[in-house]
């Protein structure tokens, strides 16, 4: 019973940590960062005023802060806008709908190591089997979201925005799903801590250059294993997986409604999409909603080709997790994992940015046409090699 | 009779979109990098740094009544210019110059110039219509109050913030 | 897993169960069904059968659910009218609902195993997922690829279907 009440409280801990402290806050510094890289990249400076208002307690002027405090201006503003409620909507779908968008993404993260670990606990909050379905299955109810609302809203736009989320995301749920197959056929597990784990030793999966490669033979300090080690076949497995990455980190962009994929919220065809209805913090969940699917889609990807939370030329365990080292280093993981994850969420952005929206029927060839038949392709050419590979 | 344009042939990096793609994120990046970097420099940051040394001699800011190298205004209270305000932001009572006043002859003068700074869309039309050269659209654009009643400039107003305008036609002087 | 959660799950279950089908909206029974097959999902992981728990989710409230809400969506089906109900149907009813009761007591009086304790089947480190792999691909190997087969036509099929609608 102790143990259990232990459990439930160290599980706990870590969610309200995860989720509370690390997070939500991202999520909103996300907007931040994407009002102000997307004012740069059009020569603009974006959001930099507002910081400490020392003039409201009398002072002559305020600490700008590089606009830091931004996010809570704009928190602030989203909740004490009126919450209008139109006429016309289905008022319970219409209300349980930004729930239904900002939840999956929040579950997703449930199964993600964003740490080795911490006085001996593992930085994950379940360390199941599953893994990286558990990501796919609630990722997959965050269409709920956009549908309901759409649907509720019980106007034209809205409407057009949630078909065409509905129809968008099952089509690339195949291609996401598909694409990750190689990882899980070299690395023999669906468990994330345990393919993170895998690519400390053999090296991350988008480049394993240093380590050991992804080999598959057992590492060891004999002479011969180690010239076998360097052989060709050690980065053999690294195209397929270069071509999964490809694939995945686009399928991903189309699983989140980022740019150039946007198509449920198109602004310049479909007004807003699917939340042209609503208003105020209900406004706000979608909001933070795509932000989160973009941090955990980012926060997959890290984890599955980017080594997770693992610093290369670091041990990743000292001996005693229980030491002052110890503790620093499991910090140290902790924030390597979210600095990747930062970086590729620079890249979200940079994309969006960059790139104009494709058509209706471009983005279902794209997905239908290449992008399912390449994943097939690659998980046929792993299933090829890796019998030679594991001799 | 329509007229068909033809679709140009692709080759393969075209199709490929990637090439372009990237070509694309590097452009972006670019501008991104040197903005970050401060090496171009497109935006003026407001209130620290200003234009008003670099404003043309033409620029229309807030409407004002000026007064000449006498110290007479040279409003003659004809009403020219409330009549030609497009938006009606401009109210005048005239007044009659008593006799003993040494510009008699004017008549009239405004005992009331009010300008409603709300209302003003600084097109320049009093400025323009004005045969007295009295009103002129200065440099002035923060024009700010945080009442309604702030934002009417009344006479001593516009008269302070026309101040004195020399080298004007002065036609009231030479005819006794 | 406490007996409560199960009670609590079941109870979800079955309540939504029913409510897809007193639901007179069919977006309203489509999502009732949802949460039928979440709470479905949470039993078999109570069974420490997280794949089969997963794929309930991934492939039923996830893939299959979202296809039938946008069908509704598209064909914008209202409200079923409220009829009078008819004497021979509502007794037709009752009759299939007491035989089902009856079929279920029987079996369930008559199965001994509901006592008896079972080894759990996932343990070792590769989980459920490696012993579903293993049956499948080593005893069940040539019915598998006869369904892919078979799986393959069909959507094969459909494929020459559409195409030929669109000339």
């Amino acid at each position: 019973m102790m143990h259990l009440l232990l459990f439930a409280l160290i599980s706990l801990i870590k969610t309200i940590g995860l989720i509370f402290v690390i997070i939500l806050p991202m999520v909103s510094y996300t907007v931040y960062a994407e009002r102000r890289v997307s004012a740069m990249i059009q020569d603009r400076l974006g959001p930099n005023r507002v910081g400490i208002p020392l003039t409201l307690f009398g002072f002559q002027k305020d600490i700008p802060f590089f606009g830091l405090v931004q996010p809570i201006a704009d928190a602030v503003k989203l909740l004490l806008k009126e919450d209008f409620t139109p006429n016309h909507v289905n008022k319970f779908y219409y209300c349980l709908a930004p729930a239904c968008a900002m939840a999956p993404s929040m579950m997703a993260l449930a199964v993600i190591p964003f740490g080795s670990q911490l006085w001996g606990e593992p930085m994950v909050v379940a360390n199941v089997n599953i893994g990286v379905l558990w990501v796919f299955a609630v990722s997959s109810l965050g269409v709920y979201g956009i549908v309901l609302a759409g649907w509720s809203s019980n106007s034209k736009y809205p409407f057009l925005g949630g078909i065409r989320s509905s129809s968008q995301m099952i089509s690339y749920e195949l291609s996401l799903a598909l694409s990750v197959i190689p990882i899980f056929m070299i690395c023999g597990t669906l468990n994330l801590p345990e393919i993170v784990r895998y690519q400390t030793v053999h090296g991350w999966l988008i480049s394993p250059i240093w380590l050991n490669g992804i080999s598959l033979f057992p590492p060891s300090i004999n002479g011969q294993e180690i010239m076998r080690s360097f052989d060709f076949l050690k980065f053999l497995l690294w195209i397929p997986l270069f071509i999964s990455f490809i694939v995945f980190t686009i399928s991903m962009f189309a699983e989140t409604n980022r740019l150039p994929f946007d198509l449920p919220e198109a602004e310049t065809e479909l007004v807003g999409g699917y939340h042209t209805e609503y208003s105020s913090m209900k406004f706000a969940l979608f909001f933070l909603g795509e932000y989160a699917a973009m941090i955990v889609g980012s926060a997959v990807i890290v984890t599955l080709f980017f080594g997770g939370w693992h610093v290369p030329f670091l041990p990743t365990t000292l001996v005693d997790p229980y030491t002052f080292w110890g503790v620093i280093l499991g910090l140290i993981h902790i924030a390597a994992f979210f600095f990747k994850v930062a970086l590729l969420l620079f890249f979200f952005i940079w994309v969006r940015w960059t790139l104009p929206r494709f058509r209706y029927d471009q983005l279902m060839r794209l997905g239908w046409y290449f992008f399912i038949e390449i994943a097939l392709v690659n998980v046929f050419i792993v299933a090829v090699i890796l019998p030679f590979m594991r001799r | 009779m329509p007229y068909i344009v033809a679709r140009p042939k692709l080759n393969f990096s075209e199709k490929a979109y990637l090439p372009a793609i990237f070509s694309g994120l590097g452009i972006t990046l670019r501008h991104f990098l040197d903005i970050l970097s401060g090496k171009k420099k497109v935006t003026m940051q407001y209130p620290e740094e200003k234009w008003d040394a670099k404003l043309p001699a033409h620029y229309r800011g807030a409407p004002t009544l000026v007064t000449d190298e006498y110290g007479r205004e040279r409003c003659v209270a004809c009403q020219l210019c409330e009549f030609i305000c497009p938006p009606r932001a401009i109210t005048i009572h005239p007044g009659e110059i008593p006799l003993e006043n040494r510009w008699r002859k004017v008549e009239k003068f405004p005992q009331e110039f009010e300008i409603d700074m709300i209302r003003c869309i600084y097109c320049g039309l009093c400025e323009e219509v004005c045969p007295e050269q009295a009103i002129f659209l200065r440099k002035d654009y923060a024009i700010t109050g945080l009442t309604r009643k702030e934002m009417v400039h009344d006479k001593k107003k516009l008269y302070e913030m026309g101040g004195v305008m020399t080298g004007l036609v002065n036609k009231w002087n030479d005819k006794k | 897993m406490s007996p409560l959660l199960f009670w609590i799950f079941a109870a979800i279950m079955l309540v939504f169960g029913g409510m897809v089908v007193i639901h007179r909206n069919p977006v309203a029974s489509a999502l009732s069904l949802v949460v039928s097959f979440l709470a479905l999902a949470a039993l078999f992981v109570s069974l420490d059968a997280y794949f089969i728990g997963v794929i309930q989710i991934l492939v039923y409230a996830g893939a299959v659910m979202v296809l039938f809400l946008f069908i509704i969506m598209l064909l914008d089906l209202k409200a079923e009218l409220r009829r009078r109900p008819n004497l021979p149907a509502v007794c037709g009813g009752f009759v299939v609902i007491f035989l089902f009761i009856v079929a279920i007591a029987e079996v369930s009086f008559r199965f001994q195993g509901g006592d008896a304790s079972f080894q759990p089947i996932a343990q070792g480190p590769q989980g459920d997922i490696w012993h579903v792999g293993m049956i499948l691909f080593q005893r069940y190997n040539i019915a598998l690829q006869v369904v892919g087969t078979l799986i393959l036509v069909a959507s094969i099929g459909v494929v020459v279907l559409s195409k030929r609608e669109l000339k």
